[in-house]
């Protein structure tokens, strides 16, 4: 623990920053004041527009000119103002006394330099180094964040490198000069929960080694619960708590922080329903798809998306396929709606087989199985009114327009929308809204089994739970069966009653939710339930995990 | 890479062939007998029958297609029927000013309008923006020739800096070759500025948004540097795409301009042969700007390539 009598390495004092140079703009940050002290982790806290990442961007001086401005309070950097810093002040600090990595890997680096060369610009703009004194800097560096054949990568393009090598070339590149302070902007969001488990331990062996001052942003309770020492909960811009770590998680004094931590799904599965005789409406056998690079000249490339897949779903249950990203369980469910073709392999929706029939034999098939897609921004037509979205499937099976609109209000009402939602846009929605427009558009056609794609995953905690209950509910009202996909181990835990576990295409074990997750056979699955951040947490019920009475369901 | 090279050039061979193919049959299949178009509305018979032997008329269609390539492989393409000049000859003669006319322009273009760009996306939304596109606008709507006429009268006749027009070859010494060739250049370059300028500003604000240049921010490296080494390299794609467009178009169509400045280019033999349905030159000029295309598509390809790291074939 940080000693709380040193200066404070960042100290943020009642910042206001305003939409526009008008003084009466509102106000995205109202007042928050925090500080963040040396070798100390604080772990902004807060759900989508809670103006976290604007915090920080304040503090880099990064706010985008004229369009967001800092109208009131200091930020402080060991001491130095930031807000009236000049730009050339600033540009001096970053780098040396702040760093800062972000959530996409992927997008962050420049595509067109070797990263090796990235790392080269910040020692060439703050440093006097010459050539050779810089690259063994870098490829030191490069050690530390433990990349492996440093040379190698060094002369790499970002997109030869995998998003955890990414993000380690991000941290190597914010730490070279070895800033005081180090703004970790959702960090790990982007990456699968095994790579999140190596990066956060990362930062906190560099942080440990180098005494930095880490401000670490995210949504994630269980990031929270593996890397804060202490927390700041943010909502709609103002500070609603601050403690430490234990203090926030298991005596929240504010019912919002209550209310987050309480959607928090729990690791540990839900009370297993009873056993289904319900009859089977999907089943998948020996499901395959071989993706083929063909090339101009010489051999092609073989990808095993998917390999020999074999999965049954009964009516009014739900079925989880969970896996990382590259595991193959889009790839399955794509096969199974035949947006794609599988290679081999048999696909029965309701008794009857799927897989190889034309698409236009396929057509009447097709109501019976419908899709929610992850992200529900783009996932509807922005043209389109919500209503004739939800009507656009009944019309085509020949239901009129006057009662297929009809049908999309009591569809919307059905999903906790106002029926008069359907002349509206998607833009007018949030997006948890429009995920229930999503649902209420899959419900449309009365399918037998839903398919949802990492359907929650976009999602803030607490709409993410709200979206799950309706799901819940929608099963229990209608009957339906769900195919459900997700990285999520904490949300696979809360919904399903069956659990696939994927990885590189084939299944790996199967099973009973309360039986896999809570023992696991394979060693694949426990690495997975062990890197899930969190796990020594019941968040919902405010204790360690040790502590309760270990749900044995 | 070298590979991808022949892989690119030996794809090429096809669209050639068919290109050569429709140029053959232009003539052949059109209405009418091809020595009768040939050879005008007064000829005589012994004339038509000499054009017929001449050009194998009476030859099945493929053996004459066959006959026909082989020539144009030895470079034969024929006879000018207005002027009896060999047309390779003819076309000979005005490549030189065209493909000069064409590079002094792209060059000149490129060199102003890209930093034009850059600086509107910089200071996207200020004045500056307002005033480069401003101009762009006006790059765009003011014809060729009234530019031209101006420059002419502002800089040959009034100041008496540079001759009113003509072209010489730069054989003839740089001096004559650039004071000829420096209005012609201003006039065409232009509209070219006023493209270009717009595509780099366009391009540059997409890059702009993106996650790689905030982080070249965070990085504390000076704008001059996140514009040129981040951002610009990033838009530089669809960029390239219209430059190397904007260039095979200048070498095939300056009609305007070659007549404005009288200069003996391919724009100007084009029209004329087209106006004096001369067929054997309108034959080679299909087949000579089918050529420009494929072999600039192929270097916009290329640029790509080197471009970005992440584009392989």
């Amino acid at each position: 623990m940080a000693d709380q009598m040193t200066n404070p390495v960042l100290d943020i004092n009642n910042l206001v920053v305003s939409v526009g140079k008008k003084p009466n703009g509102a106000k995205i940050i109202d007042g928050i004041s925090i500080q963040v002290h040396e070798g100390e982790t604080l772990c902004l806290v807060g759900e989508s527009g809670s103006g976290k990442s604007v915090t920080s961007l304040t503090t880099m001086g990064l706010l985008p000119k004229g369009t967001l401005v800092p109208s009131g309070g200091s930020v402080k950097l060991v001491g130095e103002e930031i807000l009236t810093a000049t730009d050339r002040r600033l540009r001096q600090l970053r780098a040396t006394k702040m760093a800062m990595i972000f959530q996409e890997p992927m997008t962050a680096l420049n595509p067109v330099v070797p990263v090796g060369r990235q790392i080269d610009e910040v020692l060439r703009a703050h440093t006097k180094l010459d050539a050779k004194a810089r690259k063994k800097r870098i490829l030191d560096m490069m050690e530390q964040v433990h990349l492996p054949q440093v040379e190698r990568i060094f002369a790499s393009y970002p997109h030869r490198l995998s998003g955890g090598q990414r993000q380690r070339i991000m941290i190597a590149m914010a730490l070279v000069l070895e800033p005081k302070l180090l703004i970790a902007d959702e960090p790990t969001t982007a990456l699968d929960v095994t790579t999140q488990k190596q990066i956060l331990s990362l930062i906190r062996e560099l942080q440990r080694d180098h005494g930095t001052a880490v401000l670490f942003i995210t949504h994630d309770m269980g990031v929270v619960a593996e890397i804060a020492d202490r927390v700041a909960v943010m909502r709609q811009g103002r500070l609603v708590e601050t403690g430490p770590l234990d203090t926030v998680l298991r005596n929240p004094t504010m019912e919002y922080t209550r209310n987050l931590l309480a959607a928090v799904p729990s690791l540990v599965p839900r009370p297993p329903r009873e056993e289904s005789k319900e009859p089977i409406v999907l089943e998948a056998n020996d499901l395959s798809k071989i993706y083929k690079e063909r090339a101009f000249f010489g051999k092609g490339r073989e990808v095993v998306a998917a390999d020999k897949v074999t999965l049954t779903l009964r009516k009014g249950r739900t079925l989880g396929i969970v896996g990382e990203s590259g595991s193959g369980k889009s790839t399955v469910a794509r096969c199974i709606v035949r947006l794609i073709d599988p290679t081999s392999g048999g696909v029965r929706l309701a008794g009857r087989e799927i897989s190889d029939i034309s698409r236009r034999l396929l057509q009447p098939h097709r109501q019976k199985i419908q899709i929610v897609f992850q992200d529900p921004y783009r996932s509807l037509n922005p043209r389109v009114t919500v209503g004739e979205s939800i009507a656009e499937g009944p019309i085509n099976y020949g239901v009129s327009h006057a009662n297929a609109m009809k049908r999309a209000r009591e569809l919307l009402e059905l999903v906790g929308l106002p029926a008069d939602a359907v002349s509206r846009y998607p833009h007018q929605f949030s997006g948890g809204q429009r995920q229930r427009i999503a649902i209420a558009r899959a419900l449309a056609l009365d399918p037998d089994v839903l398919v949802a794609d990492e359907a929650v995953s976009a999602l803030d905690v607490s709409v993410q739970a709200q979206v799950l209950d309706l799901l819940d509910e929608i099963q229990k009202r209608l009957g339906i069966a769900i195919l459900f996909i997700t990285h999520d181990l904490r949300v696979a835990a809360q919904i399903c009653d069956e659990v696939v576990v994927m990885q590189h295409g084939r299944v790996v074990e199967q099973g009973p939710a309360a039986e896999v997750l809570t023992h696991p056979q394979e060693a694949y699955t426990r690495a997975l339930l062990e890197a899930a951040p969190g796990r020594g947490w019941d968040f919902a019920n405010f204790r360690p995990v040790s502590e309760g009475v270990v749900a044995t369901a | 890479m070298l590979g991808y090279l022949l892989r690119r050039i030996f794809a090429a061979v096809p669209v050639m062939g068919v290109v050569a193919l429709f140029v053959f049959l232009l003539l052949r299949l059109t209405p009418g007998d091809p020595a009768a178009i040939l050879a005008g509305d007064n000829a005589t018979p012994e004339r038509l029958e000499r054009i017929r032997t001449s050009l194998g008329l009476n030859e099945p269609l493929i053996v004459q297609f066959i006959t026909w390539v082989n020539k144009l492989l030895h470079g034969d393409l024929g006879t000018s029927l207005i002027s009896n000049l060999p047309v390779m000859k003819m076309i000979g003669q005005r490549v030189e000013p065209s493909i000069s006319i064409a590079l002094s322009t792209i060059i000149l273009a490129v060199m102003v309008a890209v930093p034009l760009g850059v600086i509107a996306a910089w200071k996207h939304g200020t004045w500056i923006d307002r005033f480069v596109m401003g101009l762009s606008v006006l790059g765009f709507s003011v014809p060729v020739f009234v530019v031209g006429y101006v420059l002419i009268q502002v800089f040959a006749i009034d100041l008496r800096w540079v001759p009113v027009q003509g072209f010489k070859s730069i054989s003839a010494g740089f001096g004559p070759f650039f004071e000829r060739i420096i209005l012609p250049t201003c006039a065409l370059s232009f509209i070219y500025i006023a493209l270009i300028a717009r595509m780099t500003r366009a391009a540059m604000l997409d890059v702009l948004g993106e996650d790689y240049v905030r982080t070249a921010r965070a990085k504390g490296i000076n704008e001059v540097a996140v514009m040129l080494r981040h951002a610009l390299r990033n838009a530089a794609v669809p960029v390239i795409t219209v430059i190397g467009t904007g260039f095979a178009l200048l070498i095939s169509g300056v009609v305007v301009t070659e007549s404005v400045f009288n200069i003996p280019g391919i724009g100007r033999l084009t029209v004329d042969a087209v106006l004096a349905r001369d067929y054997p030159v309108i034959q080679a000029m299909i087949l000579l700007t089918s050529l420009i295309y494929v072999v600039v598509n192929l270097l916009i390809d290329v640029a790509y390539t080197l471009l970005d790291p992440r584009i392989r074939y």
